[in-house]
């Protein structure tokens, strides 16, 4: 059994279909990412993981439980934590406080030993903890969310287009972290645009198009077949 | 004018500053967080001052203020919960016009159930007491609206900027949707907010008619609107200029009403208004909202 499955999932906007029926699992200590072109659905299916947007049929489990219909605020609680689009740290906290905050349904104990932790990992936040999370560059920020995320304690960590707008050494450095996050017990959803580098970090991929999951298999499988390398990879026939 | 008149005028301004300073920090802080000009306030305020008149009739004064405080919190919160919360996902306007309503509906409420006829407010005997400084003389709650005034402040800053739930009203108050995927409950801090907003509005409101002896069911109007331009003058969503605003029409008020102007008092506050608006529509201390492509 997975940690997290999905079965025939369908989100609907209004009208307009956004997941026609999508089928996943992500296995305990696996990185697995999705990805697709814009619109294909991927932060759609995040976002409703997490219970931010209704979904309109289909069933989410977590651990055998049921996801879908629970408050974000539970969901959060089970130890699943996504890194949203844009990083959306607040700009008006410090990052200290951005830390503390990705700690709020925390045991007051655990958020020493996991700000050690995240300052292990980015000893740039350390750096800037005083500083207003607005005022930092691109790519800390993105570290600033990523570390935030783990100061939950979670066990799925979902992230959203982590390599968005960053420049290619920082990208380089925010996935050799996510293998770093994997490494020590943390299961991993990917989402990335970024197909190259995703699927050479991940275990497991999805090709997601226009609300269907239409390939799946290992990362090196799908580096390698000749119709993602022409459609994600930028290979010219 | 002597100076002791100019200082003893500057007191009052300053008293009644003190107690407006509360209000508009009602206004500022659901701004804030909801983006939401909460046009009841001013009639939670007088209903504030309705409680107090009926706690004081069968209780002893302490536990009265307590009463009142608790009453009108609780009412605070309440309308949030049945007129604001079933429209956050509405448009902006359809909030405000619920506000607007439940404005209205407080105000005949309470013209139905106490008659418009104005109710005596009762004396809290020490407040009362007569001090004198020099020449000046004044009431105790004069000298103590200021004080009390700061004092909530301070704490209130100290709320906002050190503990946990100030920090998740500073992040609510930024991006809703990332503050629910740290865990936070946008009710639970929805709620906190209307609630000290509605715990300041009470203790302004025995402050306020305590010196004025008298309670209509209008008597919530003029200052609420008077808050609401101080809370704009300050820069909406800003605490300290919400207090600063607040002293700032408390005093000019007061002095102009000394000087012989007293028909065109209320008329500057709302001068204050236009003028803010057309030269810095953020207020004094607001944040310009850059956006950010």
């Amino acid at each position: 059994m997975s940690l997290l499955e999905i079965h025939d999932l369908k989100v609907c906007y209004g009208g307009i279909v956004a997941l026609n029926g999508i089928s996943f699992g992500v296995n305990e200590h696996e990185i697995v990412t999705l990805i697709g072109a814009n619109g294909a659905g991927k932060s759609t299916t995040l976002r409703a993981i997490m219970g931010l947007i209704p979904i309109t049929s289909g069933t989410i489990l977590y651990n055998g439980e049921r996801l879908h219909g629970l408050d974000t605020q539970k969901i959060v609680e089970k130890g699943i934590v996504l890194v949203p689009e844009g990083r959306r740290v607040f700009p008006n906290l410090t990052t200290l406080e951005n830390l503390k905050l990705g700690a709020y349904l925390q045991d007051k104990k655990t958020v020493e030993p996991n700000l050690k932790r995240v300052y292990e990992l980015f000893p740039r936040l350390k750096e800037r903890h005083w500083q207003q999370a607005g005022t930092l560059s691109g790519g800390e920020q993105q570290m600033l969310a990523v570390g935030r995320a783990l100061m939950a304690n979670p066990k799925l960590i979902m992230m959203d287009e982590p390599s968005l707008g960053l420049a290619p050494l920082v990208v380089k450095e925010i996935f050799s972290i996510i293998k770093k996050i994997n490494e020590d017990g943390v299961t991993v959803l990917l989402i990335e645009q970024n197909a190259n580098v995703a699927l050479k970090t991940a275990n497991h991929g999805y090709v997601l198009e226009t609300g269907t999951i239409s390939m799946t298999g290992t990362g090196r499988e799908l580096l390698e077949n000749e119709a993602i390398r022409v459609a994600y990879l930028g290979k010219t026939r | 004018m002597s100076m002791t008149t100019i200082l003893q005028h500057c007191l009052t301004g300053i008293s009644l500053g003190g107690a407006y300073a509360l209000i508009a920090i009602g206004y500022t802080l659901v701004y804030g967080i909801l983006r939401l000009i909460n046009f009841a306030h001013g009639d939670i305020f007088m209903m504030a001052g309705y409680f107090m008149i009926f706690a004081m009739a069968s209780f002893p004064w302490p536990v009265a203020i307590v009463i009142t405080i608790v009453v009108t919190t609780v009412m605070g919160v309440g309308i949030e919960r049945m007129a604001y919360k079933p429209l956050r996902k509405s448009p902006r306007m359809s909030i405000m016009i619920s506000a607007i309503s439940v404005s209205y509906l407080l105000q005949n409420l309470s013209t139905y159930l106490f008659t418009a006829i104005p109710r005596g407010y009762p004396e809290i005997p020490f407040l009362k007491r007569i001090f004198q400084i020099g020449e000046l003389s004044a009431s105790f709650v004069t000298v103590l609206t200021p004080v009390l005034t700061l004092i909530l402040v301070v704490l209130l800053m100290i709320l906002v900027n050190k503990t946990k739930t100030g920090i998740a009203m500073r992040a609510v108050s930024k991006d809703f949707e990332t503050a629910k995927l740290m865990g936070i409950n946008i009710n639970g801090i929805v709620s906190v907010t209307f609630a000290i907003g509605s715990l300041l509005a009470a203790v302004g409101s025995i402050l306020y008619f305590t010196d004025r002896m008298s309670v209509t069911p209008f008597s919530g109007t003029l200052p609420g609107l008077k808050c609401f331009v101080a809370a704009v003058f300050g820069g909406i969503g800003n605490i300290p200029g919400a207090v600063l605003g607040g002293f700032f029409i408390g005093i000019v008020e007061t002095l102009l009403v000394a000087l012989g102007y007293s028909t065109f008092s209320d008329a500057f506050t709302f001068l204050l208004l236009i003028v803010m608006l057309l030269v810095r529509p953020t207020g004094l201390f607001g944040e310009k909202t850059v956006e950010k492509v």
